[in-house]
């Protein structure tokens, strides 16, 4: 079949079973918008107009993290393609799959200094797991296939390809092909046979297996630490909650690890790190084996990483070879795909249990939370939870109320947390909210925002108005950047540089100008109501909750202090 | 502070000949503030595969790191890293040296055959000498030559390889390990 690049692009979305698609139209994108009118393909693949090209790739990003399918972003060259990049670096950083498709300046005006041209492929390699300047129209559809399948494949991550204008007006011939033909043709074949002799998915080498299983029979104090490839690994939850059920040892959880065990599951220690739970971090410093599956001791879990765990054996589970060691040095790794991995475990681990050891762990108590009439953070969590079943899909933004979400709403299913936790990008939210929605409509959705982060990219309002896409916003507004002031205050000497946000506009005054309904709440009474009429309204709704300007996130450990060194108790 | 013992290290890695594969291969390098020494990059017996010969000075743990990172990019094929005990590396230096009169136009050809080098370009004023070797070989004619007046002097980079019949692409399960992250099944 004969047709332009730009139907081909369609097509090929349309073979990955793509159905949304987040972007926003430019000069050099043009013919691939066109066809969504010329040959109907808007009828076919559901394009959102986002605000702004970052919210594009934060809802492809959150999309992608909530569903664990591919989340696709367009955008046009230069200001466009650049605008994608923060996004683009929130996905990588946590292993999310999004497929970005930009199109550059035509070739007889790349390297011109064109006008809106970039070397975008230049721009994002450090923050891609691979992309793409397709240079002939004949490669592009094995392009769009082989993105695809390293987006998704392995340790997910963000792939860009970039298309220049005249590609996409170059007609050849096209031939469909089946999604799970693609790694029998073209260049993933070719990869394929040079990258592992048979076309089978290695498997975890099963001496690994065995030596971590003798480990676990001479532990005494084992500790597993859960982390986003748990989540990430398509069917590992149920292979995970049976290895820790199995095997009757604490777990704690990275924040990306939400999700992995149910919140309040009674082997659940709760988060470690830097805000992690006493149970969490005084259990990593006294466990002689430590399990930990899918995680890459990032400093905000191991800040001392030659004082992490000191007293035990450290074994890593992963797919990536290149995180073993390179945090934390580790004293045996399994390489693999989790699910795979804790699917041999449990073929041949038999029950335990650590009765003493567990006592001990559980014995440490956590922060009192408070009742006293002004609305406290955890009293907006709690809301959320009672009054969705525990079933709300939670989006954050970066800061207090990130940590506050992560603690206090117990996260029952992977993908049920969408937080920036490596790259920490405020403004993240919001469309990563709209993402999340659209990809699970049975569900509802909460964004957990704070003013700061809010205020960055609060423009996807008119997306959220425009698709009427129901949407609950929460926003901790503590009339401050509350954790940078948290830090001024603890370390800083209480000089609160910057960080005052007092002159803010009116939050829902500005979502009533969006058209969408807001309420502002001082109490939980007033915020339980309040919510139960933004569920009632099934659209996009705003709750500002007023909290304290010094509340702060319990417990805290300084960063590069060991774990166990709480600064905040 | 833990000391950092910054010692010479040879990787040979074998990429997908093609546009940008270069750049995201040196990137690791700087991005970790190490500068390349010697950086040698050609096609192999296959058109679609280029190897890189790279040296730099690091420490053990750093360069570790490195290599995994390198092994994980899609377009990098296999890396290795050539210990000085078990490898064999060679680069060319090109000498331009000046020779106005016949004496010293007769000294240094002596001194070239001496080297094994050869000289590839004469002119009135001029000798343009290639040699072979490591770095002791061509830093022992570099001093002898700098007596004459070196007018240019360029080198290849070093390139190299393993001794005996062992090649980078021969399996092991460091290679398995990696294949692993790149399935894209």
């Amino acid at each position: 079949m004969r047709m332009t690049c730009a139907q081909i692009i369609m097509e090929c979305l349309l073979e990955q079973g793509v159905d949304t698609v987040f972007g926003y139209p430019g000069g050099t994108i043009l013919n691939v918008y066109d066809e969504m009118e010329l040959h109907g393909y808007k009828d076919k693949i559901r394009h959102i107009l986002t605000a702004h090209e970052q919210g594009a790739c934060h809802a492809a990003d959150g999309y992608a993290r909530s569903t664990g399918k591919v989340g696709v972003c367009f955008s046009t060259s230069g200001p466009g393609a650049t605008n994608l990049t923060t996004g683009i670096a929130t996905a990588y950083m946590d292993s999310s799959p999004v497929v970005c498709i930009t199109c550059n300046v035509s070739e007889n005006l790349i390297g011109k200094d064109s006008f809106q041209e970039v070397d975008i492929t230049g721009i994002t390699m450090p923050i891609t797991k691979c992309n793409f300047l397709v240079r002939s129209p004949e490669e592009l559809a094995d392009v769009i296939r082989e993105a695809f399948a390293i987006a998704r494949s392995g340790r997910p991550g963000p792939v860009l390809i970039d298309i220049p204008k005249n590609i996409t007006a170059a007609a050849v011939d096209y031939e469909p092909l089946p999604v799970e033909q693609h790694a029998a043709h073209g260049r993933l074949a070719a990869m394929l046979r040079r990258s592992s002799h048979d076309l089978k998915t290695p498997e975890p080498d099963f001496g690994d297996i065995d030596r971590l299983l003798d480990m676990i029979a001479k532990a005494k104090r084992p500790l597993v630490l859960v982390g986003g490839g748990v989540i990430r690994s398509k069917g590992a939850v149920p292979q995970f909650r049976k290895f820790a059920e199995t095997l009757n040892a604490p777990v704690a959880s990275t924040i990306m690890g939400g999700g992995a065990l149910p919140g309040d599951h009674p082997l659940f220690t709760g988060m470690i790190g830097m805000h992690g739970s006493h149970a969490s971090n005084l259990a990593s410093a006294e466990c002689d084996l430590l399990i930990a599956i899918g995680c890459r001791f990032s400093d905000r879990v191991a800040t001392v990483p030659d004082d992490f765990a000191k007293q035990a054996q450290i074994v890593q589970i992963d797919i990536d070879r290149s995180e073993i060691d390179k945090n934390v040095k580790t004293h045996h790794h399994i390489i693999g795909d989790a699910r795979r991995v804790l699917q041999l475990l449990n073929e041949k681990l038999p029950d335990h249990d650590y009765p003493q050891w567990k006592q001990w762990v559980f014995s440490h108590p956590e922060v009192p939370l408070k009742k006293d009439g002004i609305l406290h953070p955890h009293e907006i969590l709690e809301t959320i939870q009672a009054l969705t079943d525990g079933e709300a899909i939670i989006a954050t933004d970066v800061g207090q109320h990130q940590m506050w979400s992560a603690q206090y709403y117990h996260f029952s299913r992977p993908g049920q947390l969408v937080t920036s936790g490596g790259f920490g990008t405020m403004g993240f939210g919001l469309g990563a909210a709209i993402g999340a929605k659209l990809g699970n409509p049975d569900k509802p959705v909460v964004l957990c925002t704070g003013d700061g982060s809010f205020r960055m990219n609060c423009n996807e309002l008119a997306t959220l108005s425009h698709y009427r896409i129901p949407v609950i916003i929460a926003l901790f507004d503590n009339h401050t950047l509350g954790m940078v002031r948290q830090w001024q205050h603890l370390i800083y000497g209480e000089r609160y540089s910057q960080t005052d946000l007092d002159y803010a506009p009116d939050f829902v005054k500005l979502s009533e100008a969006y058209g969408i309904p807001g309420e502002r709440c001082v109490s939980q009474a007033e915020l339980e109501k309040a919510m139960a009429r933004a569920l009632e309204s099934k659209g996009p709704y705003f709750l500002q909750c007023d909290i304290d300007k010094d509340a702060m996130v319990h417990p805290m450990v300084s960063a590069g202090t060991p774990v166990t060194e709480f600064l905040l108790d | 502070m833990k000391t950092e013992i910054h010692t010479r290290h040879t990787l040979s890695v074998l990429v997908e000949n093609a546009s940008g594969v270069l750049s995201q291969v040196s990137r690791l390098f700087s991005r970790k503030g190490y500068n390349i020494e010697s950086l040698a990059v050609g096609t192999t017996d296959d058109p679609a595969v280029s190897r890189i010969t790279i040296e730099v000075m690091g420490d053990d743990a750093m360069m570790e790191q490195l290599m995994n990172q390198l092994r994980k990019q899609f377009s990098v094929y296999s890396v290795q890293e050539l210990l000085p005990q078990r490898s064999i590396r060679r680069e060319l230096v090109m000498f331009k040296v000046k020779a106005e009169t016949s004496d010293v136009r007769n000294e240094i050809v002596q001194i070239a055959n001496v080297f094994r080098a050869s000289i590839i370009d004469v002119s009135i004023k001029s000798l343009t000498i290639a040699l072979i070797g490591d770095e002791s070989k061509a830093e022992a004619m570099q001093n002898l030559l700098e007596t004459f007046g070196i007018l240019e002097l360029v080198r290849t980079g070093m390139v190299a390889l393993e001794r005996g019949a062992y090649t980078i692409s021969d399996d092991n399960k460091e290679t398995t390990e990696f294949n692993l992250g790149k399935s894209v099944l």
